[in-house]
């Protein structure tokens, strides 16, 4: 920042006559203007964030007075006795997030692994562009997919043979419906796989050669080279890229709401319908009929919110200290 | 601080306010867009699912007889258009529930009901291997949205269905997601079909469901129970019909098994049209009689009963009266039934109670 | 070679072939969505589609002519609104800022980043929707020029501070006040790198459903103006899909075909743009 004003801060500070003709000067020249002008659209940023945070807390007084804490633990959803609890959608999101998380991880590590040592740098950039378009598809053409081809795919092929075969335990329990937990999970997976993917193979190149290269001279063969020392080497960038990938999956809308069922409860069975929270505001939100229920909604948003901060300033920590270690090696 | 820097942030923080002053002014209901016809008048309406293809059909129909009349409605379901209507957003509602007194008095402008056809709930089914019309008795109905029943061959089922083969698979129940005057008709029906009901459930547009999936507007539940083997839904008739899926005859309160139809829900009405309230709330399900199709019911449209733009108005008065009509002669191509004539000629007289 | 070795060789090849393996399967996926839109929505594209409005439930050869302008229109709302505020700012950012307020900025702008579209929706409900009383596009438009911001404001922010300082020094010699070396000189520098960061956005926000479903609502005519509720694609096949119509469904499949060719025309676009000013600000 020193360099862009060096010309302007060459001369020595004037007395107060020279400030203000300095001033005047500014102001003359336009520079004052500009400063004030794009110094109001910065803080408009500022603004709005401060606006959303106020109106979400300010529009859910009624739930947090009447609730409190227990709003979060609490698992009944009535609107007809504005009995609210926040406990089902929580549940939702968390388990079809790490659903999500738990088939998505290791195809993206993976596949930025093979991207970032094993293939040719063209071929890499090639598919990494590739896979960022992925990232690039609208929520809903994968609700859409979801609904007409996933979903009757999974329930055929996958749900009904593991309910036929192991249909005793909780996690398969239930009806084979084809929408539910899983396939909330499932899609969730494809959306955050290209996250995960593409900020993972950024973080493993920018690992220092020579780490490698010792490894190797050591007598290492690559695949130990990658998972014993480049892999842990950029073991923060690769969480960083994960919780980045969580906050994404947390607060996705469209594709859950047409694959999860929309059943507010908490149940152990990967086929049992479920609710998240993106899911309920969007089905519910234009007909909630008392302030109660639409601030019961917003609370929620409040909630999601809250959360989704957490984990993005977690995940933008985890990815600094990637980057802050390779360059002051 | 210096007092150069409090005054760029002063100048700064009043710049601000007089954009977001600016941006916050610009609309202004009353200003025409340019290059739009003055007369134009778009007039916004949301509500029930229910009775959406007639809606649809009697909104497009009468914009082509008035071109410049263009009546926006939205189907999203009964809970939307009560909500909407009461915070003003939309200029007309439509419910397939009448609003409770506790519901009216939270509306600035009291909503008058004004029937438009009567409808069928339908128990509308995918069960792979049975291709002919299930009999539902009303305990099974209530049972298998309970919970209670949870496979097709259950003898409550099986009884009244000696012909069909049932197989041992679970019941996936589909049920709606949002507040829906579907939902009021068919859990109306159930709590005076069940006392277990009743007491455990009860009748709202929204109940907290024991089982099931829960799908967005009639549609979403017919999309649901397309796409799911050994579901059961409830939906409109129409719905059932338009997409050509299997649904139930329902036992009524003479005992007989009926499948829905014209003349079922039409006898349904019969009583309550000879003794029809001036607000136009009743319900008919469970009606008796041995012709009467059980889950039966009116559907209004809610509209305020004082407008501050006369121009739109006139356009819904208007409406409403072609609506009565020759708006009833599209009806039965839909599977809605008519409004008895008694019912017509009193709505007539109550159009003008709207100011 | 002893058996360790050995070992330690087979798994060295199992391993890479699973990750090979992992990478064609991500692939796949791409070419699977594809593949299903090119198929389903190809097939159900018509002329009807571009230029009919929607017709009565369960009639036939009603299009979406209303729902693409309508997300035309959604757009250059959200550009109009969005991309002032985030230029400007990345400006500040990049020419006068350091200190505490700047890090505010760009940390409140990472924040705006990560919240859920959903919430956006809730947040122009109460501010836009409530006072007017009225669905509108103006609602959906403030919601998707929120979410345009931080994209633009960061990566103006990226280019703008990447413009090499010979250039900049080399305007500030000349004579040029502040603001005209950053206006007549460093802006159009980095000008490409902007414009794909703008263009990146207005992909991002072409696609979003959430934010649109209780603020610009939904319209089966034209939508005159920006105070009435207004058809967008997202919100379409949204409804669309959800219906037991078939008619709806292929629709819904040509809506899709649309849209993603629109946000991958859009992404791809951007990014050939920005190599391409690499390779001319290489050779020049």
């Amino acid at each position: 920042m020193v360099t862009s004003t060096t010309a302007l801060e060459l001369a020595p500070r004037p007395g107060r006559p020279g400030r203000a003709r300095a001033f005047v000067g500014r102001l003359r020249s336009g520079d004052e203007i500009a400063y004030l002008i794009t110094w109001a659209f910065a803080a408009s940023v500022l603004l709005i964030t401060c606006l959303i945070v106020y109106e979400l807390w300010d529009k859910s007084a009624l739930p947090r007075h009447k609730f409190g804490l227990h709003f979060l633990v609490t698992s009944v959803w009535d609107p007809v006795f504005e009995q609210f609890g926040a406990l089902p959608f929580i549940y939702g999101t968390l388990v079809t997030s790490a659903l999500a998380l738990l088939i998505a991880v290791p195809l993206g590590v993976g596949a930025a692994i093979f991207l970032a040592e094993l293939a040719p740098p063209r071929i890499s950039d090639a598919l990494s562009f590739v896979i960022e378009l992925l990232a690039a598809v609208p929520s809903v053409i994968y609700g859409l997919i979801g609904i007409f081809v996933m979903v009757p795919l999974l329930r055929k092929y996958v749900e009904v043979p593991l309910h036929g075969a192991f249909g005793y335990l909780p996690l398969f329990k239930g009806p084979v419906m084809g929408v539910g937990f899983l396939a909330a999970g499932v899609v969730l997976a494809v959306m955050i796989v290209p996250f995960i993917l593409s900020i993972s193979r950024e973080v493993l190149l920018s690992v220092p050669v020579d780490q490698r290269e010792a490894a190797l001279a050591l007598g290492a063969t690559k695949w130990e080279s990658t998972w014993k020392v480049v892999v842990p080497y950029a073991r923060s960038g690769i969480m960083g890229s994960i919780f980045l990938a969580l906050a994404r999956a947390l607060g996705e809308t469209m594709a859950v709401t047409m694959v999860i069922g929309n059943n507010p409860q908490v149940a152990a069975s990967l086929f049992a319908p479920g609710y998240s929270i993106a899911a309920v505001i969007a089905n519910e939100f234009t007909e909630a009929t008392s302030d109660m229920y639409v601030q019961a909604l917003i609370e929620l948003g409040l909630v999601l919110f809250a959360v989704t901060i957490v984990i993005n300033a977690l995940a933008r920590i985890l990815i600094l200290t990637t980057a802050g270690r390779g360059t002051a090696h | 601080m210096t007092k150069r820097s409090l005054k760029q942030m002063a100048t700064a923080v009043a710049f601000g306010l007089i954009l977001v002053a600016g941006l916050i002014s610009r609309p202004r209901p009353s200003s025409p867009a340019p290059a739009v016809p003055a007369d134009r008048l778009q007039i916004n309406a949301a509500g029930a699912t229910f009775p959406y293809p007639i809606y649809s059909k009697w909104f497009d129909e009468y914009h082509k007889m008035h071109p410049d009349l263009e009546i926006n409605y939205q189907s999203i379901g009964s809970g939307g258009g009560i909500r909407q209507l009461q915070s003003g957003t939309v200029d007309f509602g439509a419910s397939d529930m009448p609003l409770k007194d506790e519901q009216l008095g939270q509306f600035k402008v009291k909503p008058l009901h004004f029937p438009t056809v009567m409808g069928a709930v339908v128990p509308t089914y995918n069960v792979p291997g049975v291709t002919g019309d299930l009999k539902f008795t009303q305990k099974a109905l209530a049972g298998i949205f309970m919970g209670k029943i949870t496979k097709w061959n259950d003898p409550e089922i099986a009884n009244a269905n000696s012909g069909a083969k049932l197989p041992g698979d679970d019941i996936v129940v589909v049920h709606r997601s949002e507040g829906s005057g579907t939902t009021f008709i068919w859990t109306d029906f159930l709590s005076k079909a069940d006392p277990d009901w009743k007491a455990k459930v009860g009748s709202n547009s929204s109940v907290n469901w024991p089982v099931g999936l829960g799908g967005k507007g009639n549609e979403g539940v017919s999309g649901l129970v397309q796409q799911t083997p050994n579901s059961i839904g409830y939906v409109e008739l129409i719905y059932a019909i338009q997409n050509h899926m299997h649904y139930g005859l329902v036992q009524n309160a003479a005992g007989v098994f009926l499948k829905a139809d014209l003349a079922g829900v039409t006898a349904a009405a019969a009583a309550a049209a000879k003794s029809m309230p001036d607000d136009f709330r009743v319900s008919i399900t469970d009606a008796p009689g041995k012709n009467a199709y059980p889950i039966s019911s009116f559907t209004w449209l809610l509209i305020p009963s004082s407008f501050s733009d006369a121009a739109k108005r006139d356009a819904i008065t208007g409406f409403l009266r072609w609506m009565l009509k020759e708006g009833q002669q599209y009806t039965e191509a839909l599977s809605y039934a008519p409004l008895p004539k008694e019912v017509v000629a009193k709505e007539m007289k109550a159009i003008s109670k709207i100011k | 070679m002893g058996m360790r070795t050995v070992w330690r060789k087979a798994v060295n090849i199992l391993m890479f072939s699973l990750t090979g393996l992992a990478t064609l399967f991500t692939i796949a996926l791409l070419f699977f969505i594809l593949g299903y839109l090119l198929w389903y929505g190809g097939r159900s594209v018509s002329w009807n589609f571009f230029t009919k409005l929607p017709t009565p439930v369960g009639e036939t050869g009603g299009g979406m002519a209303n729902a693409i302008v309508g997300s035309g229109k959604l757009l250059l709302l959200a550009a109009l609104i969005g991309v002032p505020v985030g230029f400007l700012g990345g400006v500040y950012l990049a020419e006068f800022g350091g200190g505490t307020f700047s890090f505010l900025v760009r940390y409140t702008a990472d924040l705006l980043n990560g919240i859920p579209s959903i919430v956006m929706g809730i947040f122009a409900y109460t501010v836009v929707v409530l006072p007017m009383r009225h669905f509108s596009a103006l609602a959906g438009g403030l919601a998707l020029a929120v979410m345009l911001v931080p994209i633009v404001l960061r990566s103006t922010e990226q280019f703008l501070r990447a413009v090499p300082v010979p250039l900049r020094e080399g305007a500030l010699a000349l004579g040029a006040s502040k603001w005209r070396a950053v206006a007549t000189v460093v802006v159009p520098a980095g000008f490409r790198g902007i414009a794909t960061g703008i263009l990146l956005s207005l992909a991002r926000v072409a696609g979003e459903t959430a934010p649109l479903l209780f603020t610009s609502f939904s319209n089966r005519f034209w939508a005159p103006g920006w105070d009435q509720p207004i058809a967008s694609l997202p919100v379409m096949i949204y409804t669309y899909a959800l219906s037991p119509y078939e008619d709806w469904h292929r629709q819904a499949w040509a809506a899709g075909l649309v849209l993603l060719a629109l946000v991958f025309i859009i992404t791809t676009g951007s990014r050939i743009i920005l190599s391409l000013g690499f390779q001319s600000s290489r050779s020049g």
